[in-house]
């Protein structure tokens, strides 16, 4: 068995009264999809959180290509391939969609202070994210601004952006959320050319895009991993069922 | 068709070379002297606009540059060191380390609290201008010397002075133009647009923030330099809360994302306050609703106004 790239053991965070995470303990193996599901306030977001860096659990560790990534501050995480696309979408957006994605290719290409050359004229930002643009199948909308993109567009330019650094894994946070079926079946499209080359962690509330991407699959509940196992194993467990009557 | 942007910034340029012609020609030394003040004021809303237009940091402490660079030319002056090579140095230095020392302990903090900081550190400094009596305390020093540059440049000679503050100010224009479109700006103005998200990518952008609001408070501290030699004088006044107001206002009014918009923002308040407090008794009767009429109708200010449409 290959060895992990991203492991978690007893990660626990609470919030005042609350557990939204009980001892987490998660294994991801190198390009596997592994995808969270569980009902809403299961800690889903928290867990996310604790992983790109900006919530900090009370006990348990993260490791991450066997290094302990725990006390590691965001963009550090950043930095070493762990990629994060937010739930709620937050681009730049008096920017244009290149302008975005070449903003995070800048992040990984050594530190900032160039203070005189134009950013806009460096074939070093500018072709990979073209390139990351293109992936996502932004190609054509490299020049308009973000705040013209529609709902989906810039979901998908939010993945761009998280490939333009060649991240090792992804973190994605819901990123069907509020999608059409045309745009989200594009996104899953996307997703599974990824499959493979890149580690994806998946929080996403729509199961069927779930169960046809995911290697493997965790069920949060209350802060506690329930199941882990492949889709049909999931689909076949009696937790899993349990915790889900009620949510239709 | 020529751009109106470009036509009315060529324009504007042009006017203000021409200055001490029409100075000279028309024998009214009153417009050469209101035009160099206008020019440093821009000076000193180009580095504010700098941090707060592209960068969403709003300083309401900027005129403490001012001072710090008046103050340093002043003080060296009378201690009898009148040399500009060292005085002007020594006046960008000073408000470097001024600025380095409130960003750090600012730029933690957003929104209101940052504005707050900002002006409470500009009312510090405003207050030890004050305790300072053997440099006039309250009642501010005389500049009996301009600073000497060897035979290079006179600042004496009206014209020359003017010629050196308006190519100051090109130049720094031409910086902060570069700045803002190179790896560094795209930064800022990330950091300006989200952050967070910012630091999600894997940028550290504290330190990026702090870099930019020193080097505008370097800016303003030349601003400050040359403002001394224009007044020959310095004076608490120089900081007081209210210039930091009228720098906000200057940079506003002139369109916060236009390189330009801080010199049509100066050039605007300064003439129009110079032409109000000529005709009524109380000029900031009309000032203030002609201000708040154009913060709240044209977004983007007077640069918005004329490009018609807000840039991307």
């Amino acid at each position: 068995m290959a060895k992990a790239l991203l492991e978690t053991e007893g990660l626990t965070k609470r919030f005042g009264g609350v557990i939204a995470a009980d001892g987490i303990s998660l294994a991801l193996l190198p390009g596997e999809l592994h995808a969270i599901i569980g009902p809403n306030g299961a800690g889903k977001s928290t867990l996310i959180g604790q992983l790109s860096g900006e919530i900090v659990p009370d006990s348990g560790y993260i490791h991450f290509d066997g290094r302990d990534i725990t006390a590691l501050p965001v963009y550090r995480r950043s930095r070493l391939g762990l990629a994060r696309s937010l739930q709620v979408t937050t681009l730049f957006p008096d920017f244009t969609a290149i302008d975005n994605v070449a903003l995070s290719v800048q992040a990984h290409a050594g530190h900032s202070f160039r203070f005189w050359r134009d950013v806009r004229q460096e074939a070093d930002l500018r072709e990979p994210a073209r390139a990351a643009l293109v992936r996502v199948g932004l190609g054509e909308r490299a020049t308009a601004l973000v705040a013209d993109l529609s709902h989906g567009e810039r979901r998908q330019l939010e993945i761009a952006m998280a490939l333009a650094t060649r991240p090792r894994m992804l973190l994605l946070d819901e990123p069907m959320a509020g999608m059409g079926s045309d745009e989200s079946a594009r996104l899953v499209e996307t997703l599974r050319t990824l499959k493979g080359d890149i580690t994806v962690m998946l929080i996403e509330h729509d199961i069927d895009a779930v169960f046809a991407l995911a290697d493997r699959i965790s069920v949060l509940v209350y802060g506690r991993i329930i199941a882990c196992g492949e889709p049909a194993a999931i689909r076949a467990d009696a937790a899993v069922r349990e915790a889900y009557v009620g949510e239709g | 068709m020529v751009d109106p942007r470009v036509a009315i910034n060529v324009g504007l340029v042009v006017v203000l070379v021409l200055v001490p012609v029409y100075s000279a020609t028309t024998g009214d030394t009153f417009a050469l002297t209101l035009f160099t003040r206008v020019v440093i004021l821009a000076l000193a809303a180009l580095s504010l606009n700098l941090i707060m237009g592209f960068g969403g940091m709003v300083s309401f402490g900027h005129a403490a540059y001012l001072g710090i660079g008046g103050y340093v030319v002043g003080i060296l002056a009378k201690e009898g060191i009148g040399s500009g090579f060292v005085q002007w140095p020594v006046a960008v230095a000073a408000s470097a380390l001024y600025a380095l020392v409130v960003g750090v302990l600012s730029l933690r903090t957003r929104g209101v609290y940052f504005i707050m900081i900002t002006l409470a550190f500009a009312q510090m400094i405003y207050y030890v201008a004050i305790g300072l009596d053997r440099y006039g305390g309250d009642d501010g020093l005389t500049l009996y010397h301009r600073s000497r540059f060897g035979g290079l440049v006179d600042l004496n000679n009206k014209t020359m002075f003017y010629y050196l503050c308006l190519v100051l100010l090109l130049a720094s224009i031409y910086l902060v133009w570069r700045i803002v479109n190179s790896r560094f700006g795209m930064v800022i103005q990330g950091a300006r647009s989200n952050d967070r998200r910012m630091r999600a990518i894997g940028f550290p952008t504290f330190r990026y923030r702090l870099v930019c609001f020193v080097i505008a408070g370097a800016m303003c501290g030349l601003a400050g330099a040359l403002l001394a030699n224009h007044t020959d004088f310095i004076s608490p006044a120089m900081m007081h809360w209210t210039r930091s107001g009228d720098l906000i206002v200057m940079a506003v009014l002139g369109g916060m994302q236009a390189m330009f918009g801080p010199l049509i923002g100066a050039v605007t308040f300064l003439l129009l306050e110079e032409g109000l407090s000529r005709g009524t008794e109380f000029p900031n009767l009309i000032l203030g609703p002609v201000l708040l009429l154009v913060a709240i109708s044209i977004r983007g200010g007077i640069d918005g106004l004329i490009g018609g449409v807000r840039r991307g």
